[in-house]
């Protein structure tokens, strides 16, 4: 059985599949729309998420099968104690597949090792985040035609953005692509993802400064700095306004530039930026349900109905 | 000093000088009823300076555990007085609960059952990470 813990579980050919059937599903939805009937998804979501369990569920919905599942750790069996891997076990019974996400890193990995259905991690704590990376790579694709030759600038929380790094560890499997990386120094890519990148002889920048490097960009990836992710309040309070995204640092940014975000923002993007045609990111977030529901698909291994 | 042959049991030889005890700990050799030598800084033609552990016992012996921590020993059988097999140690693919992750948000930080597992990531510079969270462990 395959689960999917990792972005780097699925080779470059079924990233390219799965974009494939996203972009059917996305041409003619009404061919999928009883795809699924008869099978159930189980979200497990030990840590608060509105956005990746409601994309999860209204992926399944639109392929007409049914979800059940939890919302937060306190509303599941984890609050008396017990393992992911009884959860899971439990769980199993109930769904034919499930989406997981968990505040701890590894917990989909240890489900992956217990359960009798395909496991998706749906983010684990600050470490991998692999059905937004797919969501990331649909929009690149729809955006700009092409997932190779492209520079792409990742800014914010590099430290502990699950979102940059499977990202940044797909799109390195692509022909030509090249990272600017804009953090703060605090918020710097964590020491083995460089140390993977430079092993892999990936093209990589690191800087501070966004407005410099803005003429470059082909992509620029925004990420909000996680309160959630940090020991210490005052860290966060002192890091969560590096960089806020305006019209007018865009002044000099490429006409055909397109802005991601994985969604929630606080206020990394301007809203005056949300009008201007180079903002994606609320078109990302339907390629978020096409590629879910793609994911789904490929997972259960049933065809359009 | 004088320590005999033994005839059926096992020779940890060319372990490095100071780590026999902490081998001597980890396999639990204080379990066992036989006889076994502990050799500290025993002269060596290759090494300057060695440690030796002689068990008079043929055991079971974790070999993967035993290449974490020392991956230059040479583990010899000997059986009815003479050489059965030598086996030369290197750093194991996986280790388990040798190394213990560190990191406060991987899963084993609050499911205590789970075994610490660690995967080789590159053998030229003895890195491992744990196999849930990728926290990187060096080998010392």
């Amino acid at each position: 059985m395959k689960h999917l813990i990792d972005i780097l579980d699925l080779s470059v050919e079924e990233i390219d599949g799965l974009i494939e059937t996203a972009n059917a599903v996305a041409a003619h939805p009404e061919q999928y729309a009883d795809a699924c009937r008869g099978k159930v998804l189980a979200t497990l979501f030990f840590e608060p998420s509105t956005r990746t369990r409601l994309s999860f569920e209204s992926a399944m919905i639109h392929l007409g099968g049914e979800v059940l599942g939890f919302s937060e750790a306190s509303s599941s069996s984890a609050a008396k104690g017990e393992s992911v891997s009884d959860t899971v076990r439990t769980v199993s019974c109930y769904a034919d597949i499930i989406a997981m996400r968990h505040p701890k890193e590894g917990a989909p990995m240890v489900a992956a090792m217990k359960s009798g259905v395909p496991i998706i991690n749906a983010g684990d704590g600050g470490h991998n985040h692999p059905t937004q990376t797919l969501t990331d790579l649909l929009t690149i694709q729809r955006e700009k035609g092409r997932l190779g030759n492209l520079t792409i600038g990742m800014c914010g929380d590099l430290k502990f953005g699950r979102t940059v790094h499977s990202l940044i560890h797909a799109m390195s499997r692509y022909e030509g692509v090249r990272f600017v990386c804009i953090s703060p120094q605090e918020l710097m890519l964590p020491e083995y993802l460089r140390h993977d990148l430079q092993r892999s002889g990936v093209n990589f920048v690191e800087t501070q400064d966004l407005e410099a490097v803005m003429p470059e960009l082909d992509i620029l990836y925004m990420t909000r700095v996680q309160r959630e992710r940090f020991f210490n309040e005052a860290d966060y309070i002192r890091l969560k306004d590096s960089y806020i995204l305006n019209l007018a640092k865009l002044k000099n940014a490429k006409a055909d530039l397109s802005i991601l975000h994985p969604l929630p923002r606080v206020n990394e993007i301007s809203t005056e930026v949300d009008d201007d045609p180079r903002a994606c990111y609320f078109r990302q977030v339907l390629c978020g349900r096409y590629i879910r529901m793609a994911l789904i698909l490929k997972m259960l291994g049933v065809q359009k109905a | 000093m004088i320590i005999g042959p033994i005839t059926d049991g096992i020779v940890l030889d060319h372990i490095t000088a100071g780590k026999a005890m902490e081998i001597y700990q980890i396999l639990g050799l204080d379990k066992l009823d036989c006889t076994v030598a502990i050799i500290k800084n025993a002269d060596s033609v290759k090494m300057g300076k060695k440690d030796i552990l002689k068990i008079g016992e043929l055991i079971d012996i974790d070999l993967d555990v035993l290449g974490y921590i020392d991956p230059g020993i040479t583990v010899n059988i000997i059986k009815n007085g003479v050489k059965a097999k030598r086996l030369h140690l290197e750093l194991p693919e996986r280790v388990t609960n040798v190394i213990h992750c560190r990191n406060p948000r991987c899963i084993t930080s609050i499911e205590q059952e789970l075994p610490h597992t660690f995967k080789l990531v590159d053998r030229a510079t003895g890195t491992y990470r744990c196999i849930y969270c990728e926290t990187k462990a060096k080998h010392k």
